[in-house]
């Protein structure tokens, strides 16, 4: 099996091709069964692969065998093993509920997606910045043409801004690998990680206007503070199964922050060693206040949700500023619980949505919905989910990463603002849980109820949140090792550089 | 060169930034593809200028031209072109939907006789 590596990025291409072709393509039920099948086939790669990568080594798959500072090369370690798990699940979910009949509204959907899929399985697995680029493309346009699909007016608007923004990213992007690659002369991480200590003072000023330049590009794709206000908009006007496969967009914003700021620029890098953390550490926790502000304010589900996904941002990147082992660890497990529980929820705001007619997700008066106790008891545990109320997973993660933060001013500043963070989601979630299923204007007309399908993806992915407490010790102490693992990455990787020993 | 090589490259980066930050759709993505232009060129100049240097396909030669960045500004062009494409239509199918070609898709507060007419 020493191919399996490669084969998050094949599957979704193939399957994808695939299905622009005539036998799959013209007829939507064979599309279905191949999108079930590639995600299904999918999760049990990235399962075997989490397996394999949880023994601790660290595998390397290099292209054509090239040796590896020179070759693309792909790495399987902890933490993106993980990341593959962790989208190959919710993008089932969201398929899963896409086949109820979201993807007949357009064209291309199925291929899409997939498209879609591959491009954020190749940015966890890529082993160098450059192919981080060309993946984070794959997905961007998959994404741009995802979030218009089915078309409309408030689409189109989102689309704009989004598309424009992350236009602008992509040329940011590529000034800073240039400028990194004009002084250090690679764009291999391992090998970043090698010479970036090694830099001349005078490069040493220009390296890390590259690194300040990747970390706001990655901040637009995470969506911290000055570069999130497109966030909640887009992912408002996104179709249901659509925002809830971008519920792990803006985790390869954090993914991408973690990946290089802690092995490039950790603690070996000399005089660039830390480069982020002051300018992380204030934008988290204003991202975490803009948030709270942002969903107190909220007028539908959908875009509270959106809120919420930024509030859950600001947690993540107070924790990579954090830049200790323990602190990597808790947002690890943060990063799986929210990165579901809010896939979820924009599934759930859907379904309610189909039921008040025109009211839509919005916080007004509206009829009754069909089955308001069903919804109503799925609504209750992904609010208690989110908000982070024990016994589900929020509490478990939000406590890992308080706990985390030892310093005094780190706790200072941590506490009160994840504290009314969480006090004010709570009361968003109320509020808007109280209007949505008990201010009832009239009884429904006509009952279209929730279709298995939806259901199914729906607890799917809000199942996962008691389940990551009750296996809590095991994939803490997961976690936990990645965050090891991680932190120690730039000199695991050395010995592997010059020989290309890779499989 | 190198001046006017950098020189280039700023005032491209220079009008870009300008562009994109207008308010029309037009303006916008012009000002996008002038960006994915200097960033081309910047790309390009990563690997140093350097004069009559052999291509790396030559075994006799004593300085060679980096042939990475070379490699890195073809992908980058590649994937500028598409961006673009997929950019202008739709700037086009916003202004079919939304009826004006303000980037936010409104236009702004204006005297009433300068108001364009909305489109059926």
């Amino acid at each position: 099996m020493e191919h399996l590596a490669i084969l998050p990025i094949l599957l979704p291409l193939l399957a994808g091709v695939v299905m622009l072709l005539p036998p799959v393509g013209n007829e939507l039920s064979r599309q279905r069964t191949l999108s079930l099948v590639t995600l299904g086939l999918l999760l049990l790669v990235s399962a075997r692969l989490l397996a394999q990568a949880g023994s601790g080594e660290i595998e390397l798959y290099v292209l054509g065998d090239w040796q590896p500072p020179f070759g693309i090369v792909l790495v399987a370690d902890r933490l993106s093993t993980m990341m593959l798990l962790l989208t190959s699940l919710l993008g089932l979910a969201a398929m899963l509920y896409a086949c109820a009949g979201d993807d007949r509204n357009g064209k291309y959907f199925h291929p899409l997606f997939m498209f879609q899929v591959m491009g954020i399985n190749g940015a966890f697995l890529t082993g160098d910045i450059f192919n981080l680029f060309v993946f984070f493309e794959v997905l961007l346009i998959a994404s741009y043409a995802l979030l218009i699909h089915a078309g409309g007016k408030q689409k189109t608007k989102a689309s704009v801004h989004y598309v424009a923004l992350n236009l602008v990213g992509s040329s940011l992007f590529l000034f800073a690998l240039g400028i990194l690659y004009g002084t250090v002369g690679t764009l291999n991480i391992a090998d970043l990680a090698a010479k970036i200590g090694q830099l001349e003072p005078t490069e040493q000023t220009i390296a890390s206007t590259g690194a300040l330049l990747l970390l706001v590009v990655f901040g637009l794709k995470a969506a911290i503070l000055p570069l999130q206000f497109w966030l909640p908009r887009a992912y408002s006007a996104a179709s249901a199964p659509v925002a809830a496969l971008f519920a792990v967009l803006t985790k390869v914003g954090v993914y991408s922050i973690l990946r290089v700021f802690t092995v490039v620029f950790g603690e070996e890098a000399g005089a660039l060693a830390g480069i982020a953390t002051p300018w992380l550490w204030p934008l988290a926790i204003a991202t975490l206040i803009i948030a709270t502000i942002g969903a107190l304010s909220a007028h539908s589900l959908r875009q509270l949700t959106g809120h919420l996904v930024v509030m859950s941002i600001g947690t993540l990147i107070a924790g990579v500023a954090m830049s200790t082992t323990e602190a990597t660890g808790a947002l690890l497990y943060y990063l799986v619980h929210s990165t579901l529980v809010t896939g979820g929820l924009f599934l759930l705001a859907d379904m309610i949505r189909q039921q008040r007619g025109k009211a839509e997700d919005r916080f007004v008066t509206a009829r009754r919905m069909c089955q308001p106790k069903l919804l109503g008891v799925i609504y209750f545990i992904g609010a208690m989910a989110i908000v982070g109320l024990p016994p589900f997973s929020g509490f478990v993660g939000k406590a890992l990463v308080l706990q985390a933060a030892d310093i005094a001013y780190e706790a200072a500043w941590l506490f009160p603002t994840v504290l009314v963070g969480s006090l004010a989601a709570l009361i968003a979630m109320s509020r808007a849980g109280t209007t949505l299923f008990w201010n009832i204007s009239r009884e429904p007309d006509a009952c279209e109820r929730v279709s298995k399908l939806q259901l199914a993806a729906v607890i799917l992915l809000l199942a996962t949140s008691p389940l990551l407490v009750i296996f809590g010790g095991p994939i803490s102490e997961y976690t936990y090792d990645t965050a090891t693992q991680l932190h120690g990455m730039s000199r695991a990787l050395e010995p592997l550089l010059p020989g290309g020993t890779g499989q | 060169m190198e001046m006017v090589y950098a020189l280039c490259v700023g005032i491209l980066t220079a009008c870009g930034i300008f562009l994109t930050l207008r308010g029309r759709t037009f303006p916008v993505v012009i000002g996008l593809t002038m960006l994915s232009y200097a960033v081309n060129l910047f790309l390009f100049a990563s690997g140093r200028l350097n004069v009559q240097d052999a291509a790396v396909l030559q075994k006799t030669a004593e300085n060679y031209t980096d042939p990475l960045p070379q490699a890195l500004v073809l992908t980058a062009i590649v994937i500028g072109f598409a961006m673009t494409a997929f950019v202008v239509i739709l700037a086009m199918r916003a202004r079919a939907d939304l009826g004006n070609d303000h980037v936010d898709g409104r236009l702004p507060a204006q005297p009433e006789s300068a108001q364009p007419r909305e489109k059926a």
